[in-house]
This record gives structure tokens, sequence and C-alpha cells, in this order.
């Protein structure tokens, strides 16, 4: 991104340490440059996200460095310049949304417009709820609406005060992917007309595919990548990453044999009889790797699968079942444990129950192999 | 019932009083990171614990002819503070203070903070986060301060004895009164206004439990 000139570009370099109890402290020191159209920032939680957010919000100050927008300076430690959040016209959605509660769609959409006369404000909370598909619903308090309406009219209300900056802390989590998608066209059709740059925070991979143009990983505080999503997340280089990223299963193996012409290697998974085939990696016959593999991208059978492109089919048992929120985690034993992500209703189908034998199935990329 | 007419006017000269005073002390007593907060976080709460003879005997010397706020008032109003009515609410409002005070930190603290950072974030300062989102979703815990400061005047003995003493019409409340009646033997009269005082608090104090029930919350729960 470096050399990058743009007039709309938010550009942060600041450091804010943080007690998180009495000898141990985070310290978030980042540099970041955001031009126009969405960026994602990635990262495990705890990662310094929200910190950030709140730092170029203005709701917290940093201990060093400096913010600008567009070329405006917004915080700057050395020339003692902190411009306070309500004059920095930056806009804000938070994770939980923070809509007032006891005001319809309409006053909390008309809520940062104070200083237009009544007939423009009028119109400007009508334009923005329509542009998000909200309209219909201006008269409801935000209790009476649903998760993704919500969500709606929290960008509204953002966006209506036509800010140069837009921060999105995991606006759209709960959301299903169908309904995601739709507001996040809704966000770039908006964007389009006003080219401002926003920040939008994932822990989310699935995100991260869906939105990408660019993508700045953040890592214990600290910018550990940035760039095109593919650069940046493809090929998780970092094991927090990795975890971060959704890879749930992070297996020790040994290469037993390279296959350059097919693109591949065997592996041995840590000490158990159980290998599988995995991308070709620069790896020595005999070297020790981490291949990761997302819990959701494990099929699970009741019987021994036949006739299937995929190369890796593991026998196991079940070792426990558990339910988290509206997915089933399942921990199955195949000489290594393995975690595997299924849905209430295919647990139920397949009558799943701990200590029956299953199979697992893994498709030769969805494994990949971390430093 | 002169008696029960001035305790009425008295709560709700000092309820009123205190809901505009003990707005903003409760606004910085929620919201102030000052280190030394807590200091006057007990003094707040002072008048809980102190025997009522106690701050009304501070209250008397501080009224009469030659403590401070005794002087002040005869330079402006020509007479002294101690055994008016006058005196009694300013004495009366230390004394309810915290019944006021504590209902609104709590119901200030209870507001969500990113509310508030969204209000700023939306370019709102202070004073209008305040009027149009603290002040709104802590209704419950005004109308308890308000209630509960009312009710607690409403009852007091010990401060008004010694700030106001007992002049007929002006300082002599009701719970005076019923003490000077069963002085003198008139349980009947006593009784009588011993049942309204004891009606009026059970009623006041339903007020407060219902305002703050969960599901009288006029929007629903996230």
């Amino acid at each position: 991104m470096g050399g990058e000139v743009n007039a709309a570009m938010l550009i942060a370099r600041i450091r804010k340490e943080r007690r998180t109890g009495p000898v141990s402290s985070f310290v978030l020191d980042v540099s970041i440059e955001v031009p126009p159209g969405i960026t994602i920032l990635f990262g495990a939680s705890g990662a310094g996200k929200s910190t950030l957010l709140d730092c170029v919000a203005g709701l917290a100050q940093p201990d060093g460095g400096q913010i600008t927008s567009g070329g405006d300076v917004l915080f700057d430690s050395a020339a003692r310049i902190n411009i306070p959040a309500p004059r920095r016209r930056i806009a804000y959605v938070f994770q939980t949304l923070a809509l007032f509660p006891h005001l319809t769609a309409n006053e909390n959409v008309a809520y940062g417009l104070k200083d237009l006369p009544e007939k423009e404000k009028r119109e400007r909370v009508d334009a923005i709820l329509k542009a998000f598909r909200v309209e219909k619903l201006s008269n409801q308090k935000p209790g009476e609406v649903s998760a993704g309406e919500r969500q709606r009219i929290a960008l509204a209300r953002s966006l209506v005060t036509e800010p140069r900056v837009l921060l999105l802390d995991e606006p759209l989590t709960g959301l299903d992917a169908e309904l995601k998608a739709a507001i996040v066209d809704d966000l770039r059709a908006w964007n389009t007309a006003k080219g401002i740059p926003i920040l939008y925070v994932t822990h989310s991979r699935d995100e991260v595919d869906a939105l990408g143009e660019r993508v700045i990983a953040l890592d214990n505080g600290r910018v550990v990548s940035a760039g095109a999503p593919m650069e940046v997340l493809n090929a998780p280089r970092r094991k927090k990453l990795a975890q971060a990223a959704g890879f749930e299963n992070l297996l020790k193996a040994t290469v037993l044999d390279l296959r350059e012409a097919d693109g591949v290697m065997r592996v041995r998974l840590g000490d158990s009889a159980c290998e599988i085939e995995v991308p070709l990696g620069y790896a020595a016959v005999g070297s020790r790797v981490q291949v990761a593999v997302r819990a959701g991208d494990i099929l699970l059978a009741t019987e021994r699968p036949h006739g299937l492109s995929a190369r890796n089919v593991m026998e196991g048992r079940i070792l426990s079942l558990e339910q988290r929120g509206a997915m089933i985690v399942a921990r199955v034993d195949c000489g290594v444990a393995f975690i595997v992500h299924i849905t209430p209703g295919a647990s139920r189908a397949l009558e799943l129950s701990v200590g029956r034998r299953v199979w697992l199935v893994l498709k030769t990329h969805s494994c990949h192999l971390v430093d | 019932m002169e008696s029960l007419w001035l305790s009425m006017k008295l709560a709700a000269c000092v309820a009123a009083i205190l809901l505009v005073v003990s707005m903003p002390v409760a606004y910085w007593l929620a919201y102030s990171t000052w280190r030394w907060k807590f200091l006057l976080e007990s003094a707040a709460a002072l008048p809980l614990v102190l025997p009522p003879t106690v701050l009304g005997f501070y209250a008397l010397v501080a009224m009469g002819p030659r403590g401070p706020l005794g002087k002040l008032w005869i330079a402006l109003f020509g007479h002294g503070l101690a055994f008016t009515f006058g005196g009694l609410i300013l004495a009366s409002v230390l004394y309810s203070f915290p019944f006021a005070v504590q209902p609104l930190i709590a119901s200030f603290e209870g507001v969500d903070r990113r509310l508030l950072d969204a209000s700023a974030v939306l370019g709102a300062g202070g004073l209008r986060t305040f009027w149009r989102v603290i002040l709104p979703l802590s209704l419950p815990g005004v109308v308890t301060a308000a209630v509960l400061s009312f009710a607690h005047t409403l009852g007091e003995f010990g401060v008004v004895l010694m700030v106001g003493g007992n002049l007929a019409g002006i300082t002599r409340t009701v719970s005076i009164d019923i003490y000077d009646r069963v002085q003198s033997l008139e349980y009947g009269a006593a009784n009588r206004m011993a049942l309204v005082l004891l009606a009026i608090s059970f009623a006041v104090l339903s007020v407060v439990y219902a305002v703050n029930r969960r599901v009288w919350t006029p929007w629903a729960a996230k």
C-alpha cells in the first residue's frame, strides 16, 4: 500500500498500553493506512482491534502517536492535539450496535443531525432509511425489529451524518451469510458515491473472503501483515492467526514423501498411524510441519465412504459432542483428536453419540501448512 | 391536620430541590474517574448513617445568628434561618440527600457505556447526551429518587426537632405532632395521624417498586 496518495486516507500510527492485571499489560503498537473502500481489520479476540477503533474514534486516548484523516490531524501526541470524539466526524458501528432503545428508528437516525433544519433532516433520514431498506420500520423501536434490521438501522444512523471514515466493529455477527452479503452490498453501493475509508473489524474468515479488498491482520497488538486477502490469509504463517482464521485443528505432522508431480505430499499426524495428503510445501522428507484444518471443512460419515474425490478418509471414534450456539462441536479421535463442526440437524440425522465409530473426510486443499 | 399539610409541603419542596441538586452530583459521582472520588461518595452517603440529631445539631449551629449560614441569611433577608420553614427545607435537603443521589447514581451507572460512546461519535456533547440518552433511560431512577426523598422527608423527626423546634403551622410537622399528642396522652389523634403517615409511606414505596419492575420498561429489553 505504501506510497499510495489519497486525499481521504485514514492514517493511524499509535501506541497504547493497557493494564490487564497487577503485573501484566497489553500494548497496542500499530501503523495503518486505510484508503477509501473496505479494509478488513482481522485478528483473534484480544488482538487489539477494538482498542484501535476506539482510539481512531476518539473514545480512547493513545499514549502516543498520530491519527490523521484526509490530511486533518485528529490526534497528535507531540503537538498535543486531541480532537474530541463528537467533533471527529468518524462514524462507528459497535458490535452491540448501541442503538438507543428508547428512540424509534427515525429518531435514532436523526440523532446525529441536530444542527440541520427540520425539513432537511427529515429528507436525509428518509433517504438513508430507504438506501438501507428499512424505511418501513421508521417508527419502530430497536427492540421491536429483527437483528438484521437493527444492523441496517445502525449503519444508516452512522452514515447519515456524512462521516469521513466509517468504523465497523463486527457489526454483522450472528447474521446468516445471505443476509450479511445483502447488507454489505447495500453498504458498498452507498460507498461508491461517497468513497470514504471503511475499516471493518472481524475475526471471521468467511467475512474476509466475502468482503475483502484489503486486509490488515493484527496479532497481539501489532500488524503482522497487510495486503490482499489471499496473500494475507491463505497460507496462515502464524499459529495465532491460523486459530483466528477458524483453523480449529492445528496438528503436528512429519513429512513422509513428496509427490511433486501431483503437487501434494503425505504426512503422518503426530505419533499416530494416521496419514493424510496435504498440499506440497517447502519441506523435506522427515521434517516436522504443522497442518491447520478448519473444523467446518471436515466431513463426518457414519459409514466408510466410497467414490469420493477427497483423498483423506480417517476412521475414528467420537470423544465428545458439545452444543455451542447453533452448532455442534464434535471431538473425534483418529489417533489424533480432530475438532469437527456439524449442524444439530446433521447430528440428529446421523444419530451421533459419544463412542460411536465415524469416518472423517478431508480434502487435500482444506489442509493448510503453517510454519 | 395542619401538621400533615405542612409535612407534605415540606416533603414536596425538598423532593423538588433535591431532584435539581442531586442530578449533577449523581452524574459526577457516576462518571468521574477521579482517584479521590470515594471521599465524596462517603460524604454524599453520610446522612444515611449519621444520627439525625448530629446532623440537626450542626445544621442548627450553621444557621444560628452566629453561624456562617445564619449571618448570610440575615444579611440577605433580615431574619434568621433557624426555626423557620426555610431552615427546615435546608436541613431536610441535607438529610434526604442520599435518598435522591443513590438511586440516580445507580441508574446512571446502569446505562450501557456504549450508548454514551455512540452519542459522542454522533456529535453529541455531554449535556446533549445527558438529556437525550442518560436521563430518559434513567427515568425509573429519577422517579425513585423523587419518591424516596419525599417519603423520607415526610417521616423525619430528629432533624426537624433540632432545627425547626415545634412551632404550629411553621415547623410542627406531622411526626412531631404525633409525638406531642402521645406526650399529652391523646392517643386517638396520634393514631389517626400515624395511620395516615403509614398509608402514605406504603403507597409511596409501592410506586417505587412498581416503576422498578422490569416488565414495565416501555421498551423491550434486547
